[in-house]
């Protein structure tokens, strides 16, 4: 069935923003905690919407680094958002103009990406409006209440919220694993590649960014080769 | 209170990501027809949110077993195709339950 309207944007949206309010909340307690102001740690939010960006950016700032160390990080650890953005390229409706695209990659995260990638459809415009709004509302709001709250609520609340991503990420992919074997096993496959980069020696000191990248591309390469997925016709509606 | 070195640093964050989000969302506006490639492009989400979620999650709370019973409860409410709020608070309300009751015991 397609749900193409801005109001399936905001349904979808929705946790996604429930799930940033969560993790924004620890990053602006851990931002203001390293010393930076609360309206600096909004700003950062508001302009950036990206979270382990934001974190490793955070000792930089505080303890004066250079840009060039600063750029280099970001480079880095939001390099993979360049892929989700091509795959996010072929996704766009035909309503989607040049300045849709602009605005639309401003908010383009992790959680954006891959809900509106796993749609079996192209998006619309508004559909995409709906959906990255209340993030972005959320990513602000949560490093607002983080900021000045800082550590009222208790620990266990904060940590337990920080799984609503998870979460999120398994309901994306669970029910598209079980209806689609070759999705199934390269999802098996990250999964094997994720854990040798996290357990392994050596392997384990590489970036989160970078880890990102290297199992997902070497899944879904060697998936593209071994089973390739025929051209589907995807109507806009 | 804003340092005004600050606005550097937050010129280059933000700069440098947008560019990166921005560059290949724009550029590429034809549709790409090659098999390969969309194949490729078809497995990525999946592979993507895979990565980020395994063996990450289960550590996510800075306690293992909350994490596991969060990441057990978000697989069976998934299979059973709730939705994405229902699977997230069903995910955090396990694992804080969990927790509540490892500081009993």
């Amino acid at each position: 069935m397609i749900k193409n309207t801005f109001k399936n944007g905001i349904k979808d949206g929705l946790p996604i923003c429930f799930g940033y309010l969560a993790v924004a909340f620890t990053f602006g307690i851990f931002a203001v905690a390293s010393g930076l102001s609360v309206l600096e740690t909004v700003l950062i939010s508001l302009t950036n919407v990206t979270s382990a960006g934001q974190l490793a950016a955070v000792p930089i700032i505080a303890g004066g680094g250079l840009l060039v160390e600063l750029a280099l990080a970001q480079l880095v650890i939001n390099l993979r958002y360049a892929l989700m953005s091509l795959t996010l390229s072929q996704k766009m409706g035909n309503d989607i103009k040049l300045y849709d695209r602009f605005l639309i990659a401003f908010v383009n995260t992790d959680e954006v990406f891959a809900v509106s990638a796993s749609k079996p459809y192209l998006v619309s415009k508004k559909y995409m409006y709906g959906l990255i709004l209340t993030p972005y509302l959320g990513w602000g709001l949560g490093t607002l209440l983080g900021a000045v709250l800082g550590d009222v609520l208790p620990a266990d609340i904060v940590n337990c919220l920080s799984l609503a991503i998870y979460g999120m990420f398994v309901a994306i992919v669970v029910p598209e694993v079980k209806h689609s074997k070759p999705t199934a096993l390269c999802v098996l496959f990250a999964i094997v590649l994720s854990c040798l980069f996290f357990y392994l020696p050596v392997l384990n000191t590489i970036s989160t960014g970078f880890v990102v990248i290297i199992c997902s591309v070497i899944a879904s390469a060697v998936m593209a080769i071994l089973k390739p997925i025929k051209p589907t016709t995807e109507d806009n509606v | 209170m804003i340092r005004p070195e600050f606005f550097l640093y937050l010129l280059v964050m933000a700069g440098v990501t947008y560019l990166i989000r921005t560059i290949p969302l724009v550029l590429f506006k034809k549709k790409i027809k090659n098999v390969f490639v969309l194949s490729f492009l078809h497995y990525m989400p999946y592979a993507v949110l895979s990565v980020m979620t395994f063996p990450t999650m289960i550590y996510a709370t800075g306690s293992i077993i909350s994490g596991i019973v969060g990441l057990i409860v978000a697989l069976v409410s998934a299979y059973f195709n709730r939705s994405l709020v229902t699977v997230a608070l069903l995910t955090c309300i396990s694992a804080y339950i969990t927790q509540v009751v490892i500081n009993l015991i």
